[in-house]
């Protein structure tokens, strides 16, 4: 009988499965449509190239409310992306220290990670964005207060540096003689930052080849020519000689009206979550760390003892090399995390693309299907970038077979 | 609140079988109980009081759409929303009405598909600062960081202001009023602006409300009121008329303390017909004829609501001005019960 064979009964039964999922999807497509034509709704997109009418504090991009909702989409997504690139950034460094200090042989240390670990993992990383936010609005002084003759509040490191409730202000650079701006239709890059980004890669690039040079001399001679002050030069002074050029300078942040004006504001929403979120997330990072280090077997570091090398070259050449393909795997999921996490920043009102697109636009101009499904596909494709790259760089370092 | 605006988001995508269709009425009678969506918390306005239970201006409009449908005007549950997550609540049908100082704009009543049975509340948008600041007129302003609520028409007022007399500002996008008042305490912003309702209401629960004062332009209008979803008739008729029945007898001269008398009826014919002892009105409403009794004993008439909720004997201290009856100067006008 055909239900008795294997082959068939498998085809037939993912054949009903499949149709009936299809069925599920055509039954919630269909019941959408139907709902919104109850509602007198339709299904369009036009809403993003109308005029979006608010304001946006934090804008990496020039930006006004008489712009559209899809340039205020924008600007939120590149809200999400800096305080992403901040938190991974973080998180990265407090996790790796900290993984590597919870194995130290000091006991005090190790056991004052051991208790970081735990308490930051262990409440949710909400709370943790909201008790910076918390500390940074209610600990800190308002504007005013360094206001007057003897003010309450004075800013720090000779006035550069102005912590306050409504952020911290630092010094910017700023370029006396500018080499104009990029127009890109839709922004504006400015030509002097491009200039020295340009700069600090090309210096980067030719350390590197000065370095892998110095490892070829090696090979060949055993004998590694000398290039510490060659790689100061190299990453130094072409900067150096740019920043004259353009004729850099520092705005630094001073009271005007009723905030501080000049410099770079850092809003207290952005520190409050890149730290959450960091340092939150830097704990798993801790945990994955400490698991590579001690996958690697016992008998690896015990064979570069016996050839003589020092502790810290065993952790440099032997141990990390091979704990890292350990822990890159996990190390993508906890960015993807974090990128994803950072759609609670509507918590402490950053304005980020769940705020922008998901909060604001959608409520103004209420489409909330073509908004929320709009917002799930930024944050997948943001998502699948990351993945993929992280991907790359991990058969880049994983275990080659030959 | 997130999970409110998701769910709020799929239900209206359509996962929730049913689709708010012409039955609210049904619906609400059979589950004996008026979902009604309120403030998460505005002193006199929506907000729970020391024994749990729902006080205010908004709240008693609930009240009285629940006393005139289901007899009972405790049968309420209040669904406290955000600015942000009211409107979806609405449309997926979490909720039969919305009372949470809403404004009324084109945009929400034509596009987004609700309809706005009336205006329970002229008001207009305003800022509060610190007294200690010295500033005297919003067109100071300039360079100032301003808390508001998100998902408001405020946010939009705001920004048409500051752009239109070519003024900087700095906004600090808040989500609930209580956060907004804690920020604006805590001096992460200088000011705060919303509804000068909500700024006299806010500035009644700080502890020494005399620090701060309302600045006297109002920068909008925004006009406050109840909100159905639209496609029910039936259903926005009765909510509309309640309104309407508590407006109209204040007018009339109908008070909690005279209804029981003057629904036993009287010589004036549009009181009889509001009070249903002269033609079929409730039944019209799909109601029985007391309706609008028990919608007026439930708290008073408008003028009653308004004084012991947010009137100038209560903390909140805000006078009648233009929510005065049309025969007194102000804009409260009822259509007549003919």
């Amino acid at each position: 009988m055909l239900l008795y064979d294997t082959r068939y009964r498998s085809v037939t039964i993912q054949i009903v499965f499949l149709m009936l999922f299809m069925g599920a999807i055509a039954w919630l497509v269909d019941n959408t449509i139907t709902n919104l034509a109850a509602l007198n709704k339709n299904f369009s997109f036009d809403f993003l190239w109308e005029s979006a009418g608010y304001d946006i504090n934090q804008t990496l991009i020039e930006y006004d409310n008489q712009m559209s909702h899809g340039r205020a989409m924008f600007v939120g997504l590149l809200n999400t992306l800096l305080v992403a690139v901040l938190g991974c950034a973080l998180a990265t460094v407090v996790g790796v220290l900290a993984g590597m200090l919870r194995l130290s042989k000091n006991w005090l240390t190790a056991r004052l990670l051991a208790v970081y670990v735990e308490v930051f993992r262990n409440i949710p990383t909400l709370l943790w964005i909201l008790i910076f936010f918390a500390i940074m609005t209610e600990a800190t002084p308002s504007p005013r207060e360094f206001r007057g003759d003897d003010p309450a509040a004075s800013m720090l490191l000779g006035d550069a540096v102005a912590i306050s409730n409504r952020g911290v202000y630092i010094p910017a650079v700023e370029f006396a003689r500018g080499l104009g701006t990029l127009n890109l239709h839709y922004f504006n890059i400015s030509l002097n930052a491009l200039a020295v980004i340009g700069v600090i890669a090309l210096s980067f690039y030719a350390n590197g080849r000065l370095l892998a040079h110095a490892t070829r001399v090696q090979n060949a001679t055993g004998v590694r020519p000398v290039t510490w002050w060659k790689s100061v030069l190299l990453l130094v002074t072409p900067l150096l000689v740019m920043l004259y050029a353009l004729d850099a300078g520092l705005d630094y942040p001073a009271l005007r009206g009723f905030n501080f004006g000049g410099g770079t504001h850092l809003r207290n929403s952005l520190i409050a979550l890149t730290l959450g979120l960091g340092i939150y997330t830097g704990a798993f990072v801790a945990e994955i760390v400490r698991s590579g280090i001690l996958a690697v077997s016992r008998g690896q570091s015990e064979a570069a003892a016996a050839l003589g090398l020092k502790p810290n070259l065993t952790m440099r050449l032997v141990i990390l090399p091979q704990a890292l393909r350990i822990i890159i795997p996990p190390l993508i999921s906890q960015y993807l995390n974090l990128t994803k996490n950072t759609s609670l920043a509507l918590a402490v009102g950053y304005m980020d693309l769940r705020s922008t697109l998901g909060g604001i636009t959608i409520n103004q101009t209420g489409r909330e299907l073509e908004g929320m499904m709009l917002l799930m596909l930024i944050y997948l494709i943001i998502s699948l970038l990351i993945s993929g790259a992280m991907n790359v760089y991990n058969s880049r370092i994983k275990l080659k077979e030959r | 609140m997130k999970k409110t605006a998701f769910l709020g988001a799929l239900a209206a995508a359509g996962l929730a079988a049913g689709v708010a269709s012409a039955q609210t009425l049904e619906e609400v009678q059979e589950r004996g109980e008026l979902n009604c969506g309120v403030n998460t918390g505005l002193a006199g306005f929506a907000a729970p009081d020391a024994n749990g239970v729902w006080q205010g201006f908004d709240v008693a409009v609930c009240r009285a759409v629940a006393a005139a449908v289901l007899d009972d005007p405790q049968a309420i549950n209040f669904v406290p929303l955000t600015g942000q997550t009211r409107f979806s609540a609405l449309a997926s049908g979490e909720i039969d009405m919305l009372a949470r100082n809403t404004t009324w704009t084109f945009t929400r009543d034509a596009d987004l598909g609700f309809t706005f049975v009336g205006i329970n509340y002229y008001d207009g948008q305003g800022f509060m600062i610190r007294r200690d600041y010295g500033i005297g007129s919003a067109l100071e302003l300039d360079g100032a960081t301003v808390c508001i609520q998100t998902g408001t028409t405020t946010e939009l007022n705001l920004a048409d202001f500051f752009r239109s007399n070519n003024m900087e500002y700095e906004p600090v996008p808040i989500e609930t009023n209580a956060e907004a008042q804690q920020q604006y305490l805590a001096g992460a912003c200088d000011v705060y602006t919303t509804d000068s309702s909500g700024l006299a209401a806010t500035r009644a629960s700080f502890e020494t409300p005399e620090d701060h004062v309302i600045l006297p332009e109002i920068i909008s209008k925004e006009p406050l009121g109840p909100v159905v979803r639209e496609g029910d008739e039936e259903w926005g008729d009765i909510v509309r008329w309640t309104l309407n029945a508590l407006i109209a007898a204040e007018e009339l001269g109908v008070t909690s303390a005279n209804i029981a008398e003057l629904a036993e009826g009287t010589d004036r014919p549009e009181v009889n017909r509001l009070l249903g002892t002269e033609g079929n009105f409730g039944e019209v409403l799909g109601l029985d004829s007391d309706w609008a009794v028990r919608a007026i004993a439930a708290n008073g008439n408008y003028g009653e609501i308004f004084a012991s909720t947010i009137g100038e004997q209560t903390p909140i201290g805000l006078s009648r001005g233009l929510n005065a009856q049309w025969t007194q100067g102000g804009l409260m006008y009822a259509p007549p019960f003919r």
